[in-house]
C-alpha cells in the first residue's frame, strides 16, 4: 500500500508538473493577450513530433533544445501573421482562430507523420532506473522529465519576478497601455509571449513524448484536460493554474490505481445488483475506469461551489 | 463591429408584426417560396446520393440555427453543442425501439419531439452550470462538459450501445396515411418539413422580447441588467432553447441514419456546428443555413476529391476568421447598399478588380495545393510510389521540379495578388463614395 502511494505520488506530481509546464504558458498568454489559446496542446503534439524527428537526425540531446525553439519560432509567427490580424476583430474570434489552427496542425502532422504512433524512444543514456522504491524501479527518464519541469518552473519564477524583462511583462498583463508609453514595444513583447509560452508547451511535448505515445491523437487527448486545469486554477492565474496541475496530476494518478467499483461498495453493505440497463453499467463501473471523466467532474463541481476557479479573483 | 452598441439600437420589445392582410402575405411569403424551393429540390437532384445530401443538409441547417442561437444571438462560443444534438439523438433511437416493442401507436413524423425533449432536458440540466459564466470561461466549460458526455459514452454502454452504437428500423413504427418512410425521398420530404418548421420557430424566437435581449447580453450584459434582466437567466434561457432545437435535428439524424453512435456528441461534431454556422455567418438569420448548406456540399466534394480534405477545410476556416468574419452570409450583406443603390455601373468595376485580383489568387491557391498534395505523397502515402495527379497533369514528387513549381506559383501568385488588391480597395472607395446618400440606409 505504502509501495502504491509512492509510485503513485510521483508520477501524480510529475503529470502534475507537465501539465504546468503547458498551463504557465497558456495562463500567461491569456493575462496577457485576453487570448485562451485553443492550439496550445497542438503546440505540445508538434514539440513532441519535432523532437522525434530531431533525435531521429541529430539524437536526443539536440532535439531536446532545437525542437522548443523552432516551435516557439513558429509560435511566434503564428502570432505575428496571425493572430495579431484578428485582433482588431475580438476575443472570439481570435479563440476561433486558434481552434482553426488546433484542427490544421492535427491534419498537418497527421499528414507528415501518418496515423499511427512515431517511434519515438527514451534515449539511452536516459534508459535505466535510477533508484527502487520498495520492489519498484523508478525510471531515470522520469526522473529527468521532473527535473526538467522543475528546473524550468524556477528559471521562470526568477525570470519573472527577479530580472527588468520579467518586471516589463508583469507590467504588460496589467497596464499595457503604460507600458507602451513608458517606450517599450508591447506587440513584440506579446509576440515573445507567445513565443516563449508555446516554446514551453513544444518542452514539455518533447520530454512527454517518449513517456507517453506521440501519436496524431495526443494534442486531443490532453488539450481538454489543460483548459480544465486553466478554468480550474482561475483564469488567469498562475499560482491557481500550478495548484489545479498538481491537483488534477495526483488525482488522476491515484484514481488509475484504485480497481474499486459501486458492485464492491454496496454488495458489501447487502445492496443486490440491478437488473440490467443503465444502473448495471454504474453498478459495474470501476473507479480506475472513470479516471478520464474524473477532470471534468473536478471542473463541474468548481463551477458549481466557486464559479470564479480556485484562485480566479473576478469572472471574466 | 458589434461592441459599438449604442448604433445597434436594441429595443426590448421584439420587432412587431404589422398588421393587415397583405403584411401578412409579405410576412409569409419567403417561407412559401422555401417550402416551394425543398418541395422542388430532389426533383431537380435526383440521384440517391444527392438525395442522401439534401436529406443531411435539412438536418445541418436545423443544428447550425439552433447553434447560432449561442454564437450568433447571445454571444456564447459553446464548444460542445454535439451533446445535445448527440443526446437527442439517442432518445429518439431508443424511443424507435421502444415504440416498435411495444407496438405504441406513435408514427414516425413524431419521433423529433423526443430527440427535442431530450436536448431541451439536458440542456436545462448542464445549461445551469455552464451558463454562470460567460466568454472564454463558458467556451472551456462547454468543452468539458462535451468530453464528459463523449468519455461517459464509452462507459455507459447500454444506453450508448458501446462503440457500434444503438440502431433502429424507422419502417417499424405506426403507419399513418400509407408512409412506411422505406425510401430516402420519404425521409427527405419529413426531414424537409421539420426544417421548415423548426426554421420559422428560430425565427420568431428571434423577433420576441427575449431574441432581443439575447442581443442584449451579447453587446453588454451590464446594461441588459440595469434594463431589469438576469443575464445568467437569459444565457441559460437561450442554452435551453438552443438545445431544444439540437436535439430535434438528432431526433432527425436519427431517422435518417437508422443509427445513433458516439461520435454523435463527440468533438468532431461540435467543431462541425461551429465551422458551419460561422463559414455562412453569424451576424444574420440566413447565414448558418448558408453555412449548413455549404459544409455539407464541400464535405462531401473535397473527400472525393483529395484525402487530406480536412486539411483545406481547416485551412479555409481560419482564411474565413481572418479575412471573412461575418461569413458569407457578411460579404453578401456588405454588397446590399450598392445593389439597393442601383449603382451598376460601380457594381461593375468593382466586379472587374474582383476579377483581376481573382486570377493571382487562384494561381496563389493551385501552388498551396500542389505542395500540400506533394508533400502528402511522399509522406503520409510514400507506399504508394511518388507520382501524383494534379488537375489531370502527372507529376512525380521525387523529382525537384514540381516542388520548384509549387514554390513558383506561391511566390508569384502572391507577389502579383499584393499588386492587384489595393485595385480592389480602390474600386470599393470609389463605389461606396459615389453612392446616394439614400442608398447608403444603416
Amino acid at each position: 500500500m505504502l509501495e502504491l502511494v509512492t509510485i503513485s505520488a510521483l508520477n501524480g506530481v510529475l503529470y502534475g508538473m507537465l501539465l504546468f509546464l503547458m498551463a504557465s504558458g497558456l495562463t500567461l498568454i491569456f493575462s496577457m493577450m485576453g487570448v485562451l489559446n485553443f492550439a496550445h496542446a497542438s503546440f505540445y503534439m508538434l514539440g513532441a513530433f519535432f523532437g522525434f524527428q530531431i533525435s531521429q537526425m541529430l539524437g536526443f540531446w539536440p532535439a531536446f533544445v532545437v525542437a522548443p525553439v523552432l516551435v516557439g519560432g513558429i509560435g511566434a509567427l503564428v502570432e505575428r501573421y496571425g493572430l495579431r490580424q484578428v485582433h482588431r476583430y475580438g476575443p472570439v474570434a481570435e479563440l476561433l482562430f486558434t481552434f482553426g489552427l488546433a484542427f490544421v496542425i492535427v491534419e498537418i502532422v497527421q499528414m507528415v507523420w501518418g496515423k499511427g504512433p512515431a517511434d519515438y524512444r527514451v534515449p539511452a543514456s536516459l534508459d535505466f532506473s535510477a533508484f527502487t522504491v520498495f520492489a519498484t524501479n523508478y525510471p531515470a527518464y522520469k526522473v529527468f522529465e521532473l527535473l526538467t519541469a522543475v528546473a524550468i518552473f524556477a528559471v521562470l519564477l526568477v525570470v519573472l519576478t527577479r530580472t527588468r524583462i520579467g518586471l516589463i511583462v508583469q507590467a504588460s498583463l496589467t497596464h499595457a497601455d503604460m507600458v507602451a508609453m513608458l517606450g517599450h514595444n508591447v506587440p513584440r513583447v506579446f509576440m515573445l509571449m507567445f513565443g516563449v509560452g508555446t516554446g514551453l508547451a513544444a518542452v514539455a511535448g518533447v520530454i512527454a513524448g517518449p513517456a507517453l505515445v506521440t501519436q496524431s491523437n495526443m494534442a486531443a487527448a490532453l488539450g481538454p484536460i489543460l483548459f480544465v486545469v486553466v478554468v480550474v486554477g482561475g483564469l488567469g492565474s498562475l499560482a491557481g493554474a500550478f495548484v489545479a496541475s498538481l491537483l488534477i496530476g495526483l488525482v488522476q494518478t491515484f484514481v488509475v490505481s484504485v480497481n474499486l467499483s459501486v458492485a464492491d461498495v454496496l454488495s458489501r453493505v447487502g445492496v443486490a445488483a440491478p437488473a440490467g440497463g443503465i444502473l448495471l453499467d454504474v453498478w459495474n463501473v470501476t473507479v480506475a475506469q472513470i479516471a478520464p471523466i474524473i477532470p471534468y467532474l473536478l471542473l463541474v463541481a468548481i463551477l458549481i461551489f466557486r464559479p470564479t476557479g480556485l484562485m480566479g479573483t473576478h469572472a471574466r | 463591429m458589434r461592441d459599438v452598441a449604442s448604433e445597434i439600437n436594441i429595443s426590448t420589445r421584439g420587432i412587431p408584426y404589422p398588421a393587415g392582410a397583405a403584411a401578412a402575405a409579405r410576412l409569409a411569403a419567403p417561407w412559401i417560396a422555401l417550402a416551394i424551393v425543398f418541395a422542388i429540390l430532389p426533383l431537380i437532384f435526383t440521384s440517391g446520393s444527392a438525395l442522401t445530401m439534401l436529406s443531411m443538409m435539412g438536418i445541418m441547417i436545423v443544428f447550425a440555427l439552433s447553434y447560432n442561437m449561442l454564437l450568433g444571438e447571445t454571444g456564447l462560443l459553446s464548444f460542445g453543442h454535439a451533446v445535445y444534438y448527440g443526446l437527442g439523438g439517442f432518445l429518439a433511437v431508443h424511443a424507435m425501439n421502444t415504440v416498435v416493442h411495444d407496438a405504441l401507436p406513435v408514427p414516425l413524423p413524431l419521433i423529433p419531439v423526443v430527440g427535442g425533449f431530450g436536448g431541451l432536458l439536458f440542456g436545462i440540466v448542464f445549461g445551469s452550470v455552464s451558463t454562470r459564466r460567460a466568454g472564454t470561461a463558458f467556451a472551456m466549460i462547454s468543452l468539458g462538459l462535451g468530453e464528459l458526455v463523449a468519455s461517459s459514452s464509452l462507459i455507459l454502454r447500454s444506453f450508448f450501445g458501446g462503440e457500434e452504437g444503438v440502431s433502429t428500423n424507422r419502417t417499424k413504427l405506426l403507419h399513418l396515411f400509407g408512409f412506411n418512410f422505406g425510401p430516402q425521398i420519404q425521409v427527405y420530404y419529413l426531414i424537409a418539413a421539420w426544417c421548415i418548421l423548426c426554421m420559422i420557430a428560430m425565427y420568431a424566437l428571434r423577433r420576441t422580447p427575449f431574441g432581443r435581449m439575447c442581443n442584449a447580453v451579447r453587446e453588454n450584459p451590464e446594461r441588459a441588467q440595469f434594463v431589469g434582466y438576469n443575464p445568467r437567466m437569459v444565457r441559460f434561457l437561450a442554452f435551453s432553447f438552443a438545445g431544444l432545437f439540437a436535439g430535434i435535428a438528432g431526433g432527425l439524424s436519427a431517422i435518417n441514419f437508422e443509427l445513433v453512435n458516439s461520435a454523435a456528441v463527440g468533438a468532431t461534431q461540435s467543431g462541425l456546428v461551429l465551422v458551419a454556422a460561422f463559414i455562412g455567418g453569424t451576424g444574420s438569420f440566413i447565414g448558418p443555413v448558408i453555412g449548413a448548406v455549404l459544409v455539407t456540399w464541400l464535405e462531401a466534394m473535397l473527400s472525393d476529391i483529395t484525402e487530406v480534405w480536412q486539411l483545406y477545410f481547416g485551412l479555409l476556416f481560419i482564411g474565413m476568421v481572418m479575412f471573412a468574419p461575418d461569413g458569407v452570409a457578411g460579404l453578401v450583406t456588405k454588397h446590399a447598399p450598392l445593389w439597393q443603390a442601383r449603382a451598376y455601373g460601380s457594381m461593375l468595376r468593382l466586379a472587374q478588380a474582383y476579377l483581376i485580383a481573382l486570377a493571382p489568387a487562384l494561381v496563389l491557391l493551385g501552388g498551396l495545393v500542389l505542395g500540400v498534395e506533394l508533400t502528402y505523397r511522399i509522406s503520409g502515402k510514400a507506399a504508394e510510389g511518388t507520382m501524383i495527379s494534379f488537375f489531370h497533369a502527372t507529376l512525380d514528387a521525387a523529382s525537384a521540379w514540381p516542388w520548384a513549381l509549387a514554390a513558383a506559383l506561391i511566390a508569384g501568385g502572391f507577389g502579383v495578388f499584393r499588386l492587384t488588391w489595393p485595385l480592389v480597395g480602390a474600386a470599393w472607395h470609389d463605389a461606396f463614395v459615389h453612392l446616394p446618400a439614400t442608398g447608403r440606409a444603416k
